[in-house]
């Protein structure tokens, strides 16, 4: 083979790469652009401020938005957060630093059995074990359904970046002769804090979009409500059910609640990046930028 | 397997203060040690190391005197990290890795059942390869983790621990000022010290080091090997090198594995100079490695 086609071939390839990157990313951009200049032209002061009411508001003009919407879905979803990160992160953990633990096989069955289940299903499993139990449709039960769908991403999430940890720091830790629980939760886990918040950020970006978990559980609400043990709204849900509403002034408010989900989503991956970064993120980049060597012999 | 056996010591720990006489060829005549030189702090009986069923060193009986430093050389794969690592049970955590035999610290056996492979490790700390300095920890923090980790708060007996250790690890005068920043912001030569002085802080009886000076330059080696020469009159310490001029410069004793077993064992000198194994004097001499 010549030196000319060689190149030929590596230009061949780079641009495969290229078109392949493009196919990916065009549709992302037109969904993006197509919810903005769909939905830009609702979003007004009173989107933010003012709640849904009746339809008869829209239709007589008066002020309606969906603050109680973005409101809803800041409390489920953080609620969700809380619920899911520390099982998450623990299931995560068990996964890659103990990883003969006699629960780990099972462990894993359920982590893949939940991250295959369709989200609708979790929805379900949040109405038999919180609604029914409490006898009616809660903000709680939403966030528990929610969590559900973020668990196994957490966890594997977690478990991933444990496992390229170097392995090094775990060593010198145990060096010292401290137990391995310390070792993983002092020395293992802030070095890998960057990409534990990564993963908990993904789960939410994913769950964050999600009605179908909603639906039967915290099952929605048209007016405003601070209170978990009650119906409560979000926006992925009050978009769908925007749109399928028989109302010109509601179809694009449901564009205007998908530009701001996006912001929310986007606005949460860029503050925890930024908190994340302080300390941990830079130093681990730098430590794994060296490539792991093998201390073993025999 | 060569080694001068002609101390006897006794199986109680206390009697452990050999009175040997030192009739033996090896010290070369000019090495005017008294007999309380020869301290037994720890002892290997019989070690092997397998790795699934290969057996990665092979029935080791071997001494490490108290404040000495011993170093193990040999070619590459012939078992020295092995059998170093077999000493605070870090093999512990390898998957199918499994030893037979002893490993005696002041006369216990590390391997005995009920011993507590957490607290070995206390009292044998370990410096690796590389410097591994905990990169999310400020100076001041990666050499007292040890003891505060360990349920130490008391801030005082913290700061007395880290200038101890950082100052017998040759290492205060040069960050004294800036114990709060970050590990990283040190050289490699500098974090390499760093890891001795944090495995200073828990007070071992014996520090292993695993090439310690392989990934530094050699103003950084010097500057570790310099310390080496310190440190053993504090701690016992045992070295694996590659490089066999740093086994004459720095160690009392070295011990040459070849292909998983103990072949000699003697002072340095010795060792470099009147070799009894033929296999030793090959290597020594360069013939293979």
């Amino acid at each position: 083979m010549t030196l000319k086609t060689r190149y030929l071939r590596d230009r061949i390839v780079v641009s495969l790469l290229a078109s392949m990157t493009a196919l990916v990313v065009i549709p992302l951009c037109v969904i993006i652009a197509y919810v903005g200049i769909n939905g830009i032209g609702a979003l007004s002061w009173d989107f933010f401020t003012e709640e849904l009411g009746s339809p008869a508001r829209a239709m007589q003009g008066r002020p309606t938005g969906l603050a109680h919407s973005i409101v809803g879905t800041l409390i489920i979803d953080s609620l969700a957060v809380c619920m899911a990160a520390p099982v998450g992160i623990g299931t995560g953990i068990l996964l890659s630093e103990f990883p003969d633990h006699p629960v780990n096989p099972i462990l894993r069955v359920l982590t893949s059995t939940l991250n295959g289940m369709p989200a609708v299903l979790m929805g379900m499993l949040a109405f038999s074990l919180v609604v029914k139990p409490m006898g009616r449709f809660s903000a709680l039960a939403g966030s528990f359904a929610l969590a559900l769908v973020m668990l196994p991403i957490i966890a594997r999430a977690v478990e991933g970046v444990l496992n390229i940890t170097p392995w090094s720091i775990r060593e010198a830790g145990l060096a010292l002769g401290l137990p391995r629980w310390r070792v993983t939760l002092s020395m293992v886990l802030p070095a890998a804090k960057r990409g534990v918040v990564t993963g908990v950020l993904i789960a939410f970006a994913r769950a964050a979009g999600e009605a179908a978990p909603l639906l039967f559980t915290s099952f929605g609400n048209n007016y405003m409500n601070t209170n978990i043990l009650k119906p409560m709204d979000t926006l992925p849900q009050r978009l769908y059910s925007l749109a399928i509403s028989p109302y010109r002034q509601w179809h694009s408010m449901g564009w205007a609640a998908g530009i701001v989900l996006m912001i929310i989503v986007l606005a949460s991956f860029a503050a925890a990046r930024l908190l994340s970064r302080e300390s941990a993120g830079l130093h681990i980049k730098s430590d794994r930028s060296k490539k792991p060597e093998s201390n073993k012999e025999v | 397997m060569h080694y001068a056996q002609t101390e006897v010591y006794a199986e109680d720990p206390k009697e452990q203060v050999l009175h040997l006489e030192r009739k033996e060829d090896d010290s070369a005549g000019e090495e005017s040690a008294s007999a309380a030189d020869r301290i037994l702090r720890m002892e290997t009986q019989n070690l092997s190391v397998y790795y699934q069923e290969v057996r990665g060193v092979d029935r080791v009986d071997m001494p490490v005197y108290a404040d000495r430093v011993t170093a193990l050389i040999g070619p590459s794969g012939c078992g020295k990290t092995t059998f170093l690592r077999s000493l605070n049970r870090m093999h512990d955590l390898t998957k199918g890795a499994r030893v037979t035999g002893k490993a005696l610290l002041d006369g216990k056996d590390i391997y005995a059942p009920g011993q507590d492979p957490i607290l070995v490790r206390r009292k044998i700390g370990m410096v690796f390869q590389k410097p591994n300095p905990f990169p999310t920890m400020s100076i001041y923090d990666n050499v007292s983790s040890g003891l505060r980790l360990a349920g130490i708060r008391k801030r005082s007996i913290l700061d007395e621990a880290v200038e101890y250790s950082l100052t017998h690890a040759a290492l205060w005068n040069e960050v004294k000022d800036r114990l709060k920043s970050h590990a990283f912001s040190l050289s490699g030569g500098q974090q390499q010290r760093l890891c001795i002085a944090r495995a200073l802080a828990v007070e071992p009886e014996v520090i292993l080091m695993d090439e310690p000076t392989s990934s530094l330059d050699p103003k950084g080696t010097a500057s570790i090997e310099e310390l080496i020469t310190m440190l053993k009159e504090e701690v016992t310490i045992i070295m694996v090198t590659h490089n066999m001029h740093q086994a004459m410069r720095i160690s009392d004793y070295t011990a040459f594995f070849y292909l998983g077993s103990l072949i000699e064992f003697g002072r340095t000198k010795q060792i470099f100079t009147h070799p009894r194994e033929e296999k030793t004097e090959e290597y020594v001499g360069g013939q293979f490695g």
